[in-house]
């Protein structure tokens, strides 16, 4: 056990060991991943509201550090940069070239308050880059030498749903560190040990043995999560499910309401479509590869010499919620949803994935007679 | 999984080849002879395709065209920028080549079988390694058939080898095009319509197709009316392709990511997912 100031503590145990500490602060009136100088710097006493469409801080009666469910930032983007540049290369003698590619750079990553949502999305985006074929550099360098302090739930958002997709609200393996807040009674945190560095750290702490009482008042915290999750979602079948209704009307409707901005894609912790861009200098003897995130919503996404494959947003919205609820497992053995809700909150006109998966499944005879 | 060498050099950084010798095919369509500037040649199996880069305009994905052992060779039609600029490159130009990439046509599967080559237009160039490697190992296959089809006469690419293989006597060729133009004197229609009397024991052959989506579909439904099982028809699949690793998301089709998983496709496998439009 550790008590909240201890926190300050596991902040300048990781600096000192050369780590990046990454954390959650409060933002532009959102609570954000950034570096974090102390815990002080962590959203103390604040909480989110979310519902479809809506994300509200609020503050809390008590000074809890990990009071709220997930912002719209995930830890995709320091492991997967929306931005990054693959090589840069110049003209050499007799119309060659020559590509000099950077090693990735920058200290290791410490990651505190990553939810167990957020484990499971790391470990997806671990299978599309490092567990295929081929590996992807720079995602391997940025992954591999990262240190988790995962945080169960207590306090899910109104559009979670983990516990129907398994993934939560306790942090079940992945971590080097997780912590259970406990605010009733004395405020403190319950740390468990997932490696051996985590061990390691953990001994800098000021800390006492766990008691009884303690375990009980974690497990009751956690169990309280995932009775109030905001969302629910049935999942037999889905992949079978969407893989049968490709042609469903429900894809007309939801098109109608769909903007196809991509912010659900942005949002989401497992999306990893990109776009590779060459771009070249002025005087055209230097050239750069650079990788940007890109969105399956666009049109250029499935373009083709002679036209785009998906030019309609029916088509879009099919290819985005079939894919991360159905083809993912043909492709890579795991569903691509941690039910975090981000893209539920931060759909400017609220469409709720779980809402439209259920609309399919309890009308999906009506579409079979129109078929 | 990767290997190291993979992981250490990273497979988005082209490996520079030298252009020494380029061909016109037709108004748009150019064949490169491309040499390794340093090291070795590409390896890669019949219906493999490479990333091919033009110094600062970009990359696109391209089938390997040539023979193994050989210069790694590409047909390549002009259509935006960077197809342009790879068509313009002069012997002597270096371009930069990633992979090859993806699942070949199956040359080993269709040993001792019959074999029906169909391609429309420019989808003779990704099968051409599939037929030289039926022609270097002649003995081990049944009937070898080629039937080639183009929008017009202008429009045949490799016309003089075509011509040279249908001297064979151990190959059958049959071209047709859409539109007889100028002094044409062959056959006028689809290519899928060549499928009916072509020579071969439908129960005893392997399909491999390669032209326009909808081509395709006809050419395989004309293969299925003549008995082929439709697990011995491959057809080769195109999309948006940008990364060639399956990590970029593009070239998804259903299920399969097409640089990992095709591009060639038996047709029982992707035959539920061409029926879906825009998918």
């Amino acid at each position: 056990m550790i008590g909240p100031e201890a926190l300050d503590d596991l902040v300048a145990a990781l600096k000192g060991r050369g780590f990046r500490v990454l954390g959650p602060t409060v933002r532009d009136g959102a609570i954000v991943y950034d570096d974090l100088e102390s815990a002080g710097e962590l959203p103390i006493g604040w909480t989110d509201r979310q519902e479809p469409g809506s994300y509200r801080l609020d503050r809390r009666d008590d000074e809890a550090r990990f009071g709220y469910a997930v912002g719209p930032h995930s830890w995709k983007q320091f492991l997967f940069p929306a931005r990054i540049s693959f090589w840069q290369a110049r003209r050499v003698d007799e119309g060659g070239f020559e590509v000099r590619e950077p090693p990735p750079e920058g200290a290791p990553f410490a990651f505190i308050g990553v939810r167990s949502c957020e484990l499971h999305g790391i470990a997806i985006q671990d299978r599309v880059f490092l567990e295929g074929r081929h590996v992807d550099r720079d995602y391997e360098a940025r992954r591999r030498d990262a240190f988790l302090v995962a945080v169960n739930c207590f306090e899910p958002g109104g559009t979670c749903f983990c516990v129907s997709m398994g993934t939560g609200p306790k942090a079940e393996a992945g971590y080097d560190l997780a912590l259970t807040e406990i605010l009733d009674g004395e405020h403190r945190f319950l740390v468990q040990v997932g490696s051996e560095r985590g061990a390691e750290v953990l001994r800098d702490l000021p800390r006492r043995d766990a008691e009884t009482l303690d375990l009980q008042a974690a497990g009751a915290a956690v169990e309280g999560a995932a009775a109030r999750m905001g969302r629910s979602l049935d999942t037999t079948d889905l992949r079978d499910l969407l893989a049968r209704n490709l042609e469903h009307e429900r894809w007309d409707e939801v098109a109608s309401r769909c903007l196809t901005c991509g912010n659900c894609t942005m949002v989401c912790p497992t999306c990893f479509c990109t776009s590779i861009e060459d771009h070249t200098s002025l005087a055209g003897d230097e050239a750069e590869r650079v990788r940007l995130w890109d969105s399956c919503y666009s049109v250029d996404h499935s373009y083709i010499h002679g036209g785009s494959v998906r030019p309609s947003g029916r088509s879009r919205y099919r290819q985005w919620l079939t894919h991360k609820f159905g083809t993912w497992h043909d492709q890579f053995g795991t569903s691509g949803c941690i039910g975090c809700g981000r893209c539920i909150t931060w759909c400017p006109v609220g469409i709720d994935v779980t809402e439209e998966l259920a609309a399919i499944r309890a009308t999906e005879e009506v579409s079979d007679a129109n078929d | 999984m990767a290997t190291a060498a993979e992981t250490l050099s990273g497979a988005m950084a082209p490996r520079p080849f030298r252009v020494v010798r380029r061909q016109r095919e037709t108004g748009d369509t150019w064949t490169l002879e491309l040499e390794p500037v340093n090291g070795e040649p590409l390896d890669f199996v019949p219906g493999q395709f490479t990333m091919l880069y033009a110094f600062g305009v970009g990359e696109v994905p391209i089938s390997i065209c040539g023979e193994r052992g050989g210069p790694l060779v590409h047909t390549v039609r002009a259509v935006g920028a960077v197809s342009e600029a790879i068509c313009a490159s002069r012997p002597g130009a270096v371009l930069g080549v990633r992979g090859p990439f993806g699942r070949g046509w199956p040359v080993e599967e269709a040993l001792g079988l019959d074999v029906v080559v169909v391609a429309g237009g420019i989808g003779l160039p990704p099968l051409r390694p599939a037929l030289y490697e039926c022609l270097r190992r002649r003995s081990e296959y049944g009937d070898v058939v080629l039937l080639y089809g183009s929008r017009t006469p202008a429009d045949l690419v490799y016309r003089r080898e075509v011509e040279a293989w249908r001297s064979r006597f151990d190959l059958e060729v049959d071209v047709t095009v859409d539109r007889g133009e100028g002094d044409w004197r062959g056959k006028v229609g689809v290519v899928p319509k060549l499928i009916g009397s072509a020579r071969f024991d439908p129960g005893a052959a392997v399909a491999m197709v390669c032209g326009p989506e909808i081509m395709m579909r006809f050419a395989a439904e004309a293969l299925l009316a003549r008995g082929v099982p439709e697990d011995r028809i491959y057809l080769s699949m195109e999309r948006n392709m940008q990364c060639g690793l399956g990590h970029c998301g593009h070239c998804q089709l259903g299920p399969t990511l097409i640089c990992r998983d095709g591009p060639i496709y038996r047709f029982d496998e992707i035959e539920p997912l061409m029926k879906v439009r825009e998918l």
